[in-house]
């Protein structure tokens, strides 16, 4: 039963794909609830970092506290818990959604469900929230809110008969949201009284409290000054501070209780100490169990990361310790490599991690950088029967004495318009994938699922896909396991040294053509120089496929007169410059592009 | 011979033609000769500041370029002959070079030029074939070429180059054979060739970029690159810089002193200079140069310090440009070091790769070290 406090609480987060609106309508909701003023408004609020941004992807959850005054004369607190919107945060997503007793489906009028979206409405109807459609863009030319109505239902099996029609942008019918909210989702129960159980769906470190640790209280309640401890990692604290979250900023307010959003901090040096998904309860009066639903999450997608400068070594690993700080999904271990030097091997949640990692690193930390090809774990047997976890393809032993591999193996869902279905075949098929089903959403669309190994789709499939139907298809992905498979360690020999750092782990039968592509694609990235260079793709000893940069025989200005010099001298910085980029492999100079060009070779 | 003895070069350049070589990257313009009078006059001014600025100066090399210098009334050029005369201490055995293109001299034209004091004449040849000519947006023949040679020995000059070009597009090693020998036939006392760069800004630029050129690849210019070398050490003329071959005691003494980062003053829209520890670009637009001097504002837009380090490093770099290379014991007396304390390190690794020779107290590039010049300065560059 619901106390008198809880039924004046909601919580809820938004469910939307990339650019259906989720954050246009989430600083609405926070312009009409009085938290912000329109002035005061920044577009896209929740969104703090520039990449998010950019991407119109939210990355880090930005839970946000709102009052509303309803029609029936009394105030609700809504909290509002925007999550992250991607298939690598998947386990962030279920958290935040096991926070919440309701989602806002927004979908946009003009585009309809897209996979993504569809996941995370399973995720959220698996932790029985109610779900509450809205349908956004509705002033759009395109528009067709009936027919997106008819597909929530068909598909989702929803009814969306009274779904509120908004547009976001320009802010239509956004009061019959909020109102619409008090009466379909349900307030929060759980206790108040009972030993404390709270759920930890985000956090992240301040240099001042220590780590701000994002929960849900579902029973009994904290304050200032009590003992915490937090249940799988067994770790105990004080609780320094607690309160409400405004947008970008806490709202201190001493004590939570059952059904509050909030956070709690309690000079906490490591993020690692307070893992999504973690049950918080008191050191002193502690419940019995810990809620349901934790799971250590692990990197799935590895890559070798190294300062393009050798000098900024010491600058990447303090990077990497700040990042780390606030994101216990990233791991990091040094590594070396012959021809990139020292740098770290870096594990990420996925592809799309990775990259804003990548990013990140870059922009903010100023960092000129050198990557690896993206590697999933490898599951080897050996031949004395040990097993090893390889996410180095250079760490992987020799081929006499492994007894097996296996890869990852993902349940990939792909949605798409009936005329990229053949595309999307051949797309799924050249990458090895299994055909497992395909279902028709409506007359205009279908769902296909392929059972395909991980290190195929962490190998740009998603840009392929995006190109092959012309950026209208979406991708899910969850791991299903391991599963044995020909692999082979293809290595690059240039000038008859191998490369480490382009050594990559592929199935056999593709390894020809992506030898043959990659010699020509280094090919095309390596300058002449004074001597020539033979370029093999090995497996093995064995040679699978060359190429070979031929020596420049020319490298002369003709004319370098007395108004020449200048110029031509500027030339030959430029030069000297470019060499300073340049990496040393052997005798070979290898621009760093051409470690970067490999990673992409079907565009 | 040590710079501050010897006297300083004297550039003047003349922006204007007849119509633009679509290779042809040089301040010059076509089309705008109503400019030429004041022209004329503002750069008679420019000379006139340095003959204040540098007073007693000892000229011994002057070079009349573009451009194309004889596109011009020639009584232009006597009147600044006359004032370069006037103005500057002038040395009786200097060096006086104006450049040309056949189709735009005359014995009439030779004749005043040689009473101006102009002893060197170097005309744009490029190639003799017609198709090659035309590709090159050149307004002249071989033939033209011919008469005009035939002109000026008459009108009495003793020293005349002749340009050529190759690596052109659609270019075989015959026509380049047939250009070499077309030219040795009237025996001039210097030849440069050089290999063509296909410069972003020109209109071979543009058609590089459009697809419409197919540029000579390395080897084949570098086959025409040794033919040259070849033939022009059988018929007596000297390779003595990358691009340049003269019979002896004929090799271009202005263009020396670049090379050897001796001291000249650039009069001119974007002339360059280098005197006093520094190198200064004039402003290249006409218009606006002649604007500068009418307003008596300074002309150089870009001045460039060459502190010691530079000069060390162009020192090494313009003079490896000749084939004598530099002298060692030159370098010591000039810096007061040694050339193998600062880069013995390069010298050594320049050697082993084969770019590099050192034959007794000089530092040459090998012939190697020719085809692949700017691997070398990248290295010695500081």
């Amino acid at each position: 039963m619901a106390s008198e406090r809880q039924k004046n609480i909601r919580n809820f987060c938004i469910i939307a794909h990339i650019d259906h609106g989720k954050s246009t309508l989430a600083d609405r909701l926070l312009e009409k609830t009085g938290v912000l003023t329109a002035r005061e408004m920044e577009e896209q609020v929740l969104d703090n970092m520039d990449i998010e941004r950019e991407r119109g992807i939210t990355i880090k959850s930005q839970p946000v506290r709102m009052i509303y005054k309803a029609c029936d004369g009394q105030e609700y607190i809504y909290n509002l818990i925007d999550t992250p919107g991607h298939v690598d945060f998947n386990y962030e997503v279920s958290r935040s959604i096991a926070a919440c007793e309701g989602a806002i489906l927004v979908v946009d009028a003009a585009q309809g469900i897209e996979a993504q979206t569809l996941a995370n409405v399973y995720l959220a109807l698996e932790h029985n929230l109610e779900i509450m459609p809205v349908i956004n863009k509705i002033d759009l030319p395109s528009a067709q809110p009936d027919h997106v109505k008819k597909e929530i239902e068909d598909v989702i099996g929803l009814f969306a008969g009274d779904a509120p029609m908004v547009s976001a942008k320009n802010g239509i019918n956004i009061e019959q949201v909020l109102e619409s909210i008090v009466s379909k989702i349900p307030c929060p129960e759980g206790e108040e009284d009972a030993p404390l159980r709270a759920l930890i769906f985000d956090s992240y470190y301040d240099s001042y409290k220590g780590v701000i640790v994002y929960i849900r209280i579902m029973e009994g309640s904290v304050k200032v000054g009590d003992s915490i401890k937090m249940m799988y990692t067994g770790k105990e604290f004080v609780v320094t501070e607690t309160g409400y979250f405004r947008p970008g900023t806490l709202l201190p307010h001493d004590g939570l209780i059952s059904g509050d959003v909030g956070y709690i901090a309690a000079s906490i040096k490591n993020v690692r100490d307070t893992r999504v998904g973690d049950t918080v309860t008191l050191s002193g009066n502690s419940a019995k169990e810990p809620l349901p639903g934790y799971k250590k999450v692990n990197s799935m997608v590895f890559c070798g990361i190294y300062p393009a400068d050798g000098a900024k070594y010491g600058d990447l690993r303090d990077a990497l310790e700040k990042l780390q700080l606030n994101d216990a999904a990233l791991t990091f271990e040094p590594e070396s490599s012959i021809a990139l030097g020292f740098g770290f091997r870096c594990g990420f949640l996925g592809l799309l991690h990775m990259e804003i990692m990548q990013e990140r690193l870059e922009r903010e930390y100023n960092l000129d950088l050198v990557t690896t090809a993206p590697s999933v774990i490898y599951r080897i047997t050996a031949t004395d029967g040990q097993v090893l976890n390889i996410d180095n393809p250079s760490n992987l032993p020799p081929v006499a004495e492994i007894d097996k591999m296996e890869e990852p193996v993902v349940k990939a869902t792909i949605m798409t318009p009936i005329e990229y279905v053949g595309n999307i075949m051949e797309l799924s098929q050249e990458r090895r994938g299994v055909y497992k089903d395909m279902s028709y959403i409506d007359e205009g669309r279908a769902i296909l699922t392929y059972e395909m190994p991980l290190n195929e789709i962490i190998y740009d499939f998603f840009d392929a896909l995006k190109s092959r139907t012309k950026g209208y298809a979406s991708l899910d992905y969850e791991l299903l396991g391991y599963k044995e498979s020909d692999l082979v360690k293809l290595d690059i020999v240039l000038n008859n040294e191998i490369v480490d750092a382009l050594s990559f782990i592929v199935h056999r039968e593709k390894a020809y053509s992506r030898g043959r592509r990659m010699a020509e694609k280094l090919k095309e990235s390596i300058h002449r120089q004074q001597f020539e260079i033979p370029i093999q793709a090995c497996i093995g000893g064995k040679i699978i496929a060359r190429e070979t940069v031929k020596a420049y025989r020319k490298d002369v200005l003709a004319k370098c007169y007395g108004g020449d010099i200048t110029r031509k001298k500027k030339l030959l910085e430029k030069q000297k410059e470019g060499k300073k980029r340049m990496r040393q492999v052997g005798s070979v100079e290898v621009p760093q592009e051409a470690f970067m060009s490999v990673l992409k070779l079907d565009t | 011979m040590h710079s501050e003895i010897e006297g300083i070069g004297l550039y003047i350049h003349v922006p204007f033609c007849k119509s633009k070589c679509r290779y042809c990257d040089f301040n010059s313009f076509s089309g705008r000769d109503q400019l030429i009078p004041a022209y004329f006059n503002a750069v008679a001014k420019e000379l006139v500041q340095y003959g204040d600025k540098l007073r007693g100066l000892r000229v011994d090399t002057v070079f009349i370029g573009g451009g194309t210098p004889s596109f011009v009334d020639p009584a232009y050029i006597y009147e600044l002959m006359e004032l370069c005369v006037k103005t500057f201490e002038i040395c009786r055995n200097a060096e006086i070079t104006i450049e040309a293109n056949p189709g735009t001299l005359s014995v009439e034209k030779l004749t005043l030029y040689r009473q101006a004091g102009i002893n060197r004449l170097s005309m744009g040849l490029q190639a003799y074939q017609k198709n090659l000519l035309g590709l090159m947006g050149r307004i002249h023949t071989a033939e033209d070429f011919i008469s005009n040679f035939k002109d000026a020995r008459k009108a009495g000059f003793e020293n005349i180059n002749a340009d050529l070009i190759f690596g052109l597009p659609g270019q075989t090693l015959k026509d380049w054979e047939e250009t070499i020998e077309g030219a040795l036939r009237w025996e001039p006392e210097h030849l440069s060739c050089y290999s063509l760069k296909i410069e972003d800004g020109t209109v071979f630029g543009q058609m590089l970029d459009r697809g419409e050129l197919c540029p000579a690849d390395d080897e084949q210019d570098r086959e025409m690159y040794y033919l040259a070398i070849k033939r022009l050490g059988q018929a007596g003329l000297r390779h003595y810089e990358i691009s340049n071959f003269a019979r002896p005691g004929y090799e271009c003494r202005h263009n020396i002193k670049y090379w050897r980062t001796c001291r000249y003053i650039g009069v001119g829209p974007g002339a360059h200079s280098y005197f006093d520890g520094k190198r200064y670009g004039n402003i290249c637009d006409i218009e606006n140069y002649i604007k500068c001097i009418d307003n008596g504002q300074n002309t150089a837009e870009n001045i460039e310090h060459i502190y010691k380090k530079d000069e060390i490093s162009e020192f090494v770099i313009l003079g490896l440009r000749l084939t004598q290379g530099i002298d060692i014991s030159e370098f010591r007396q000039r810096f007061g070091r040694e050339i193998f304390d600062i880069y013995g390190m390069q010298i050594k690794e320049l050697t082993e790769k084969g770019l590099l020779e050192c034959m007794g107290s000089r530092l040459a590039l090998s012939s190697k070290g020719l085809d692949l010049a700017n691997s070398v300065f990248v290295e010695l560059i500081r």
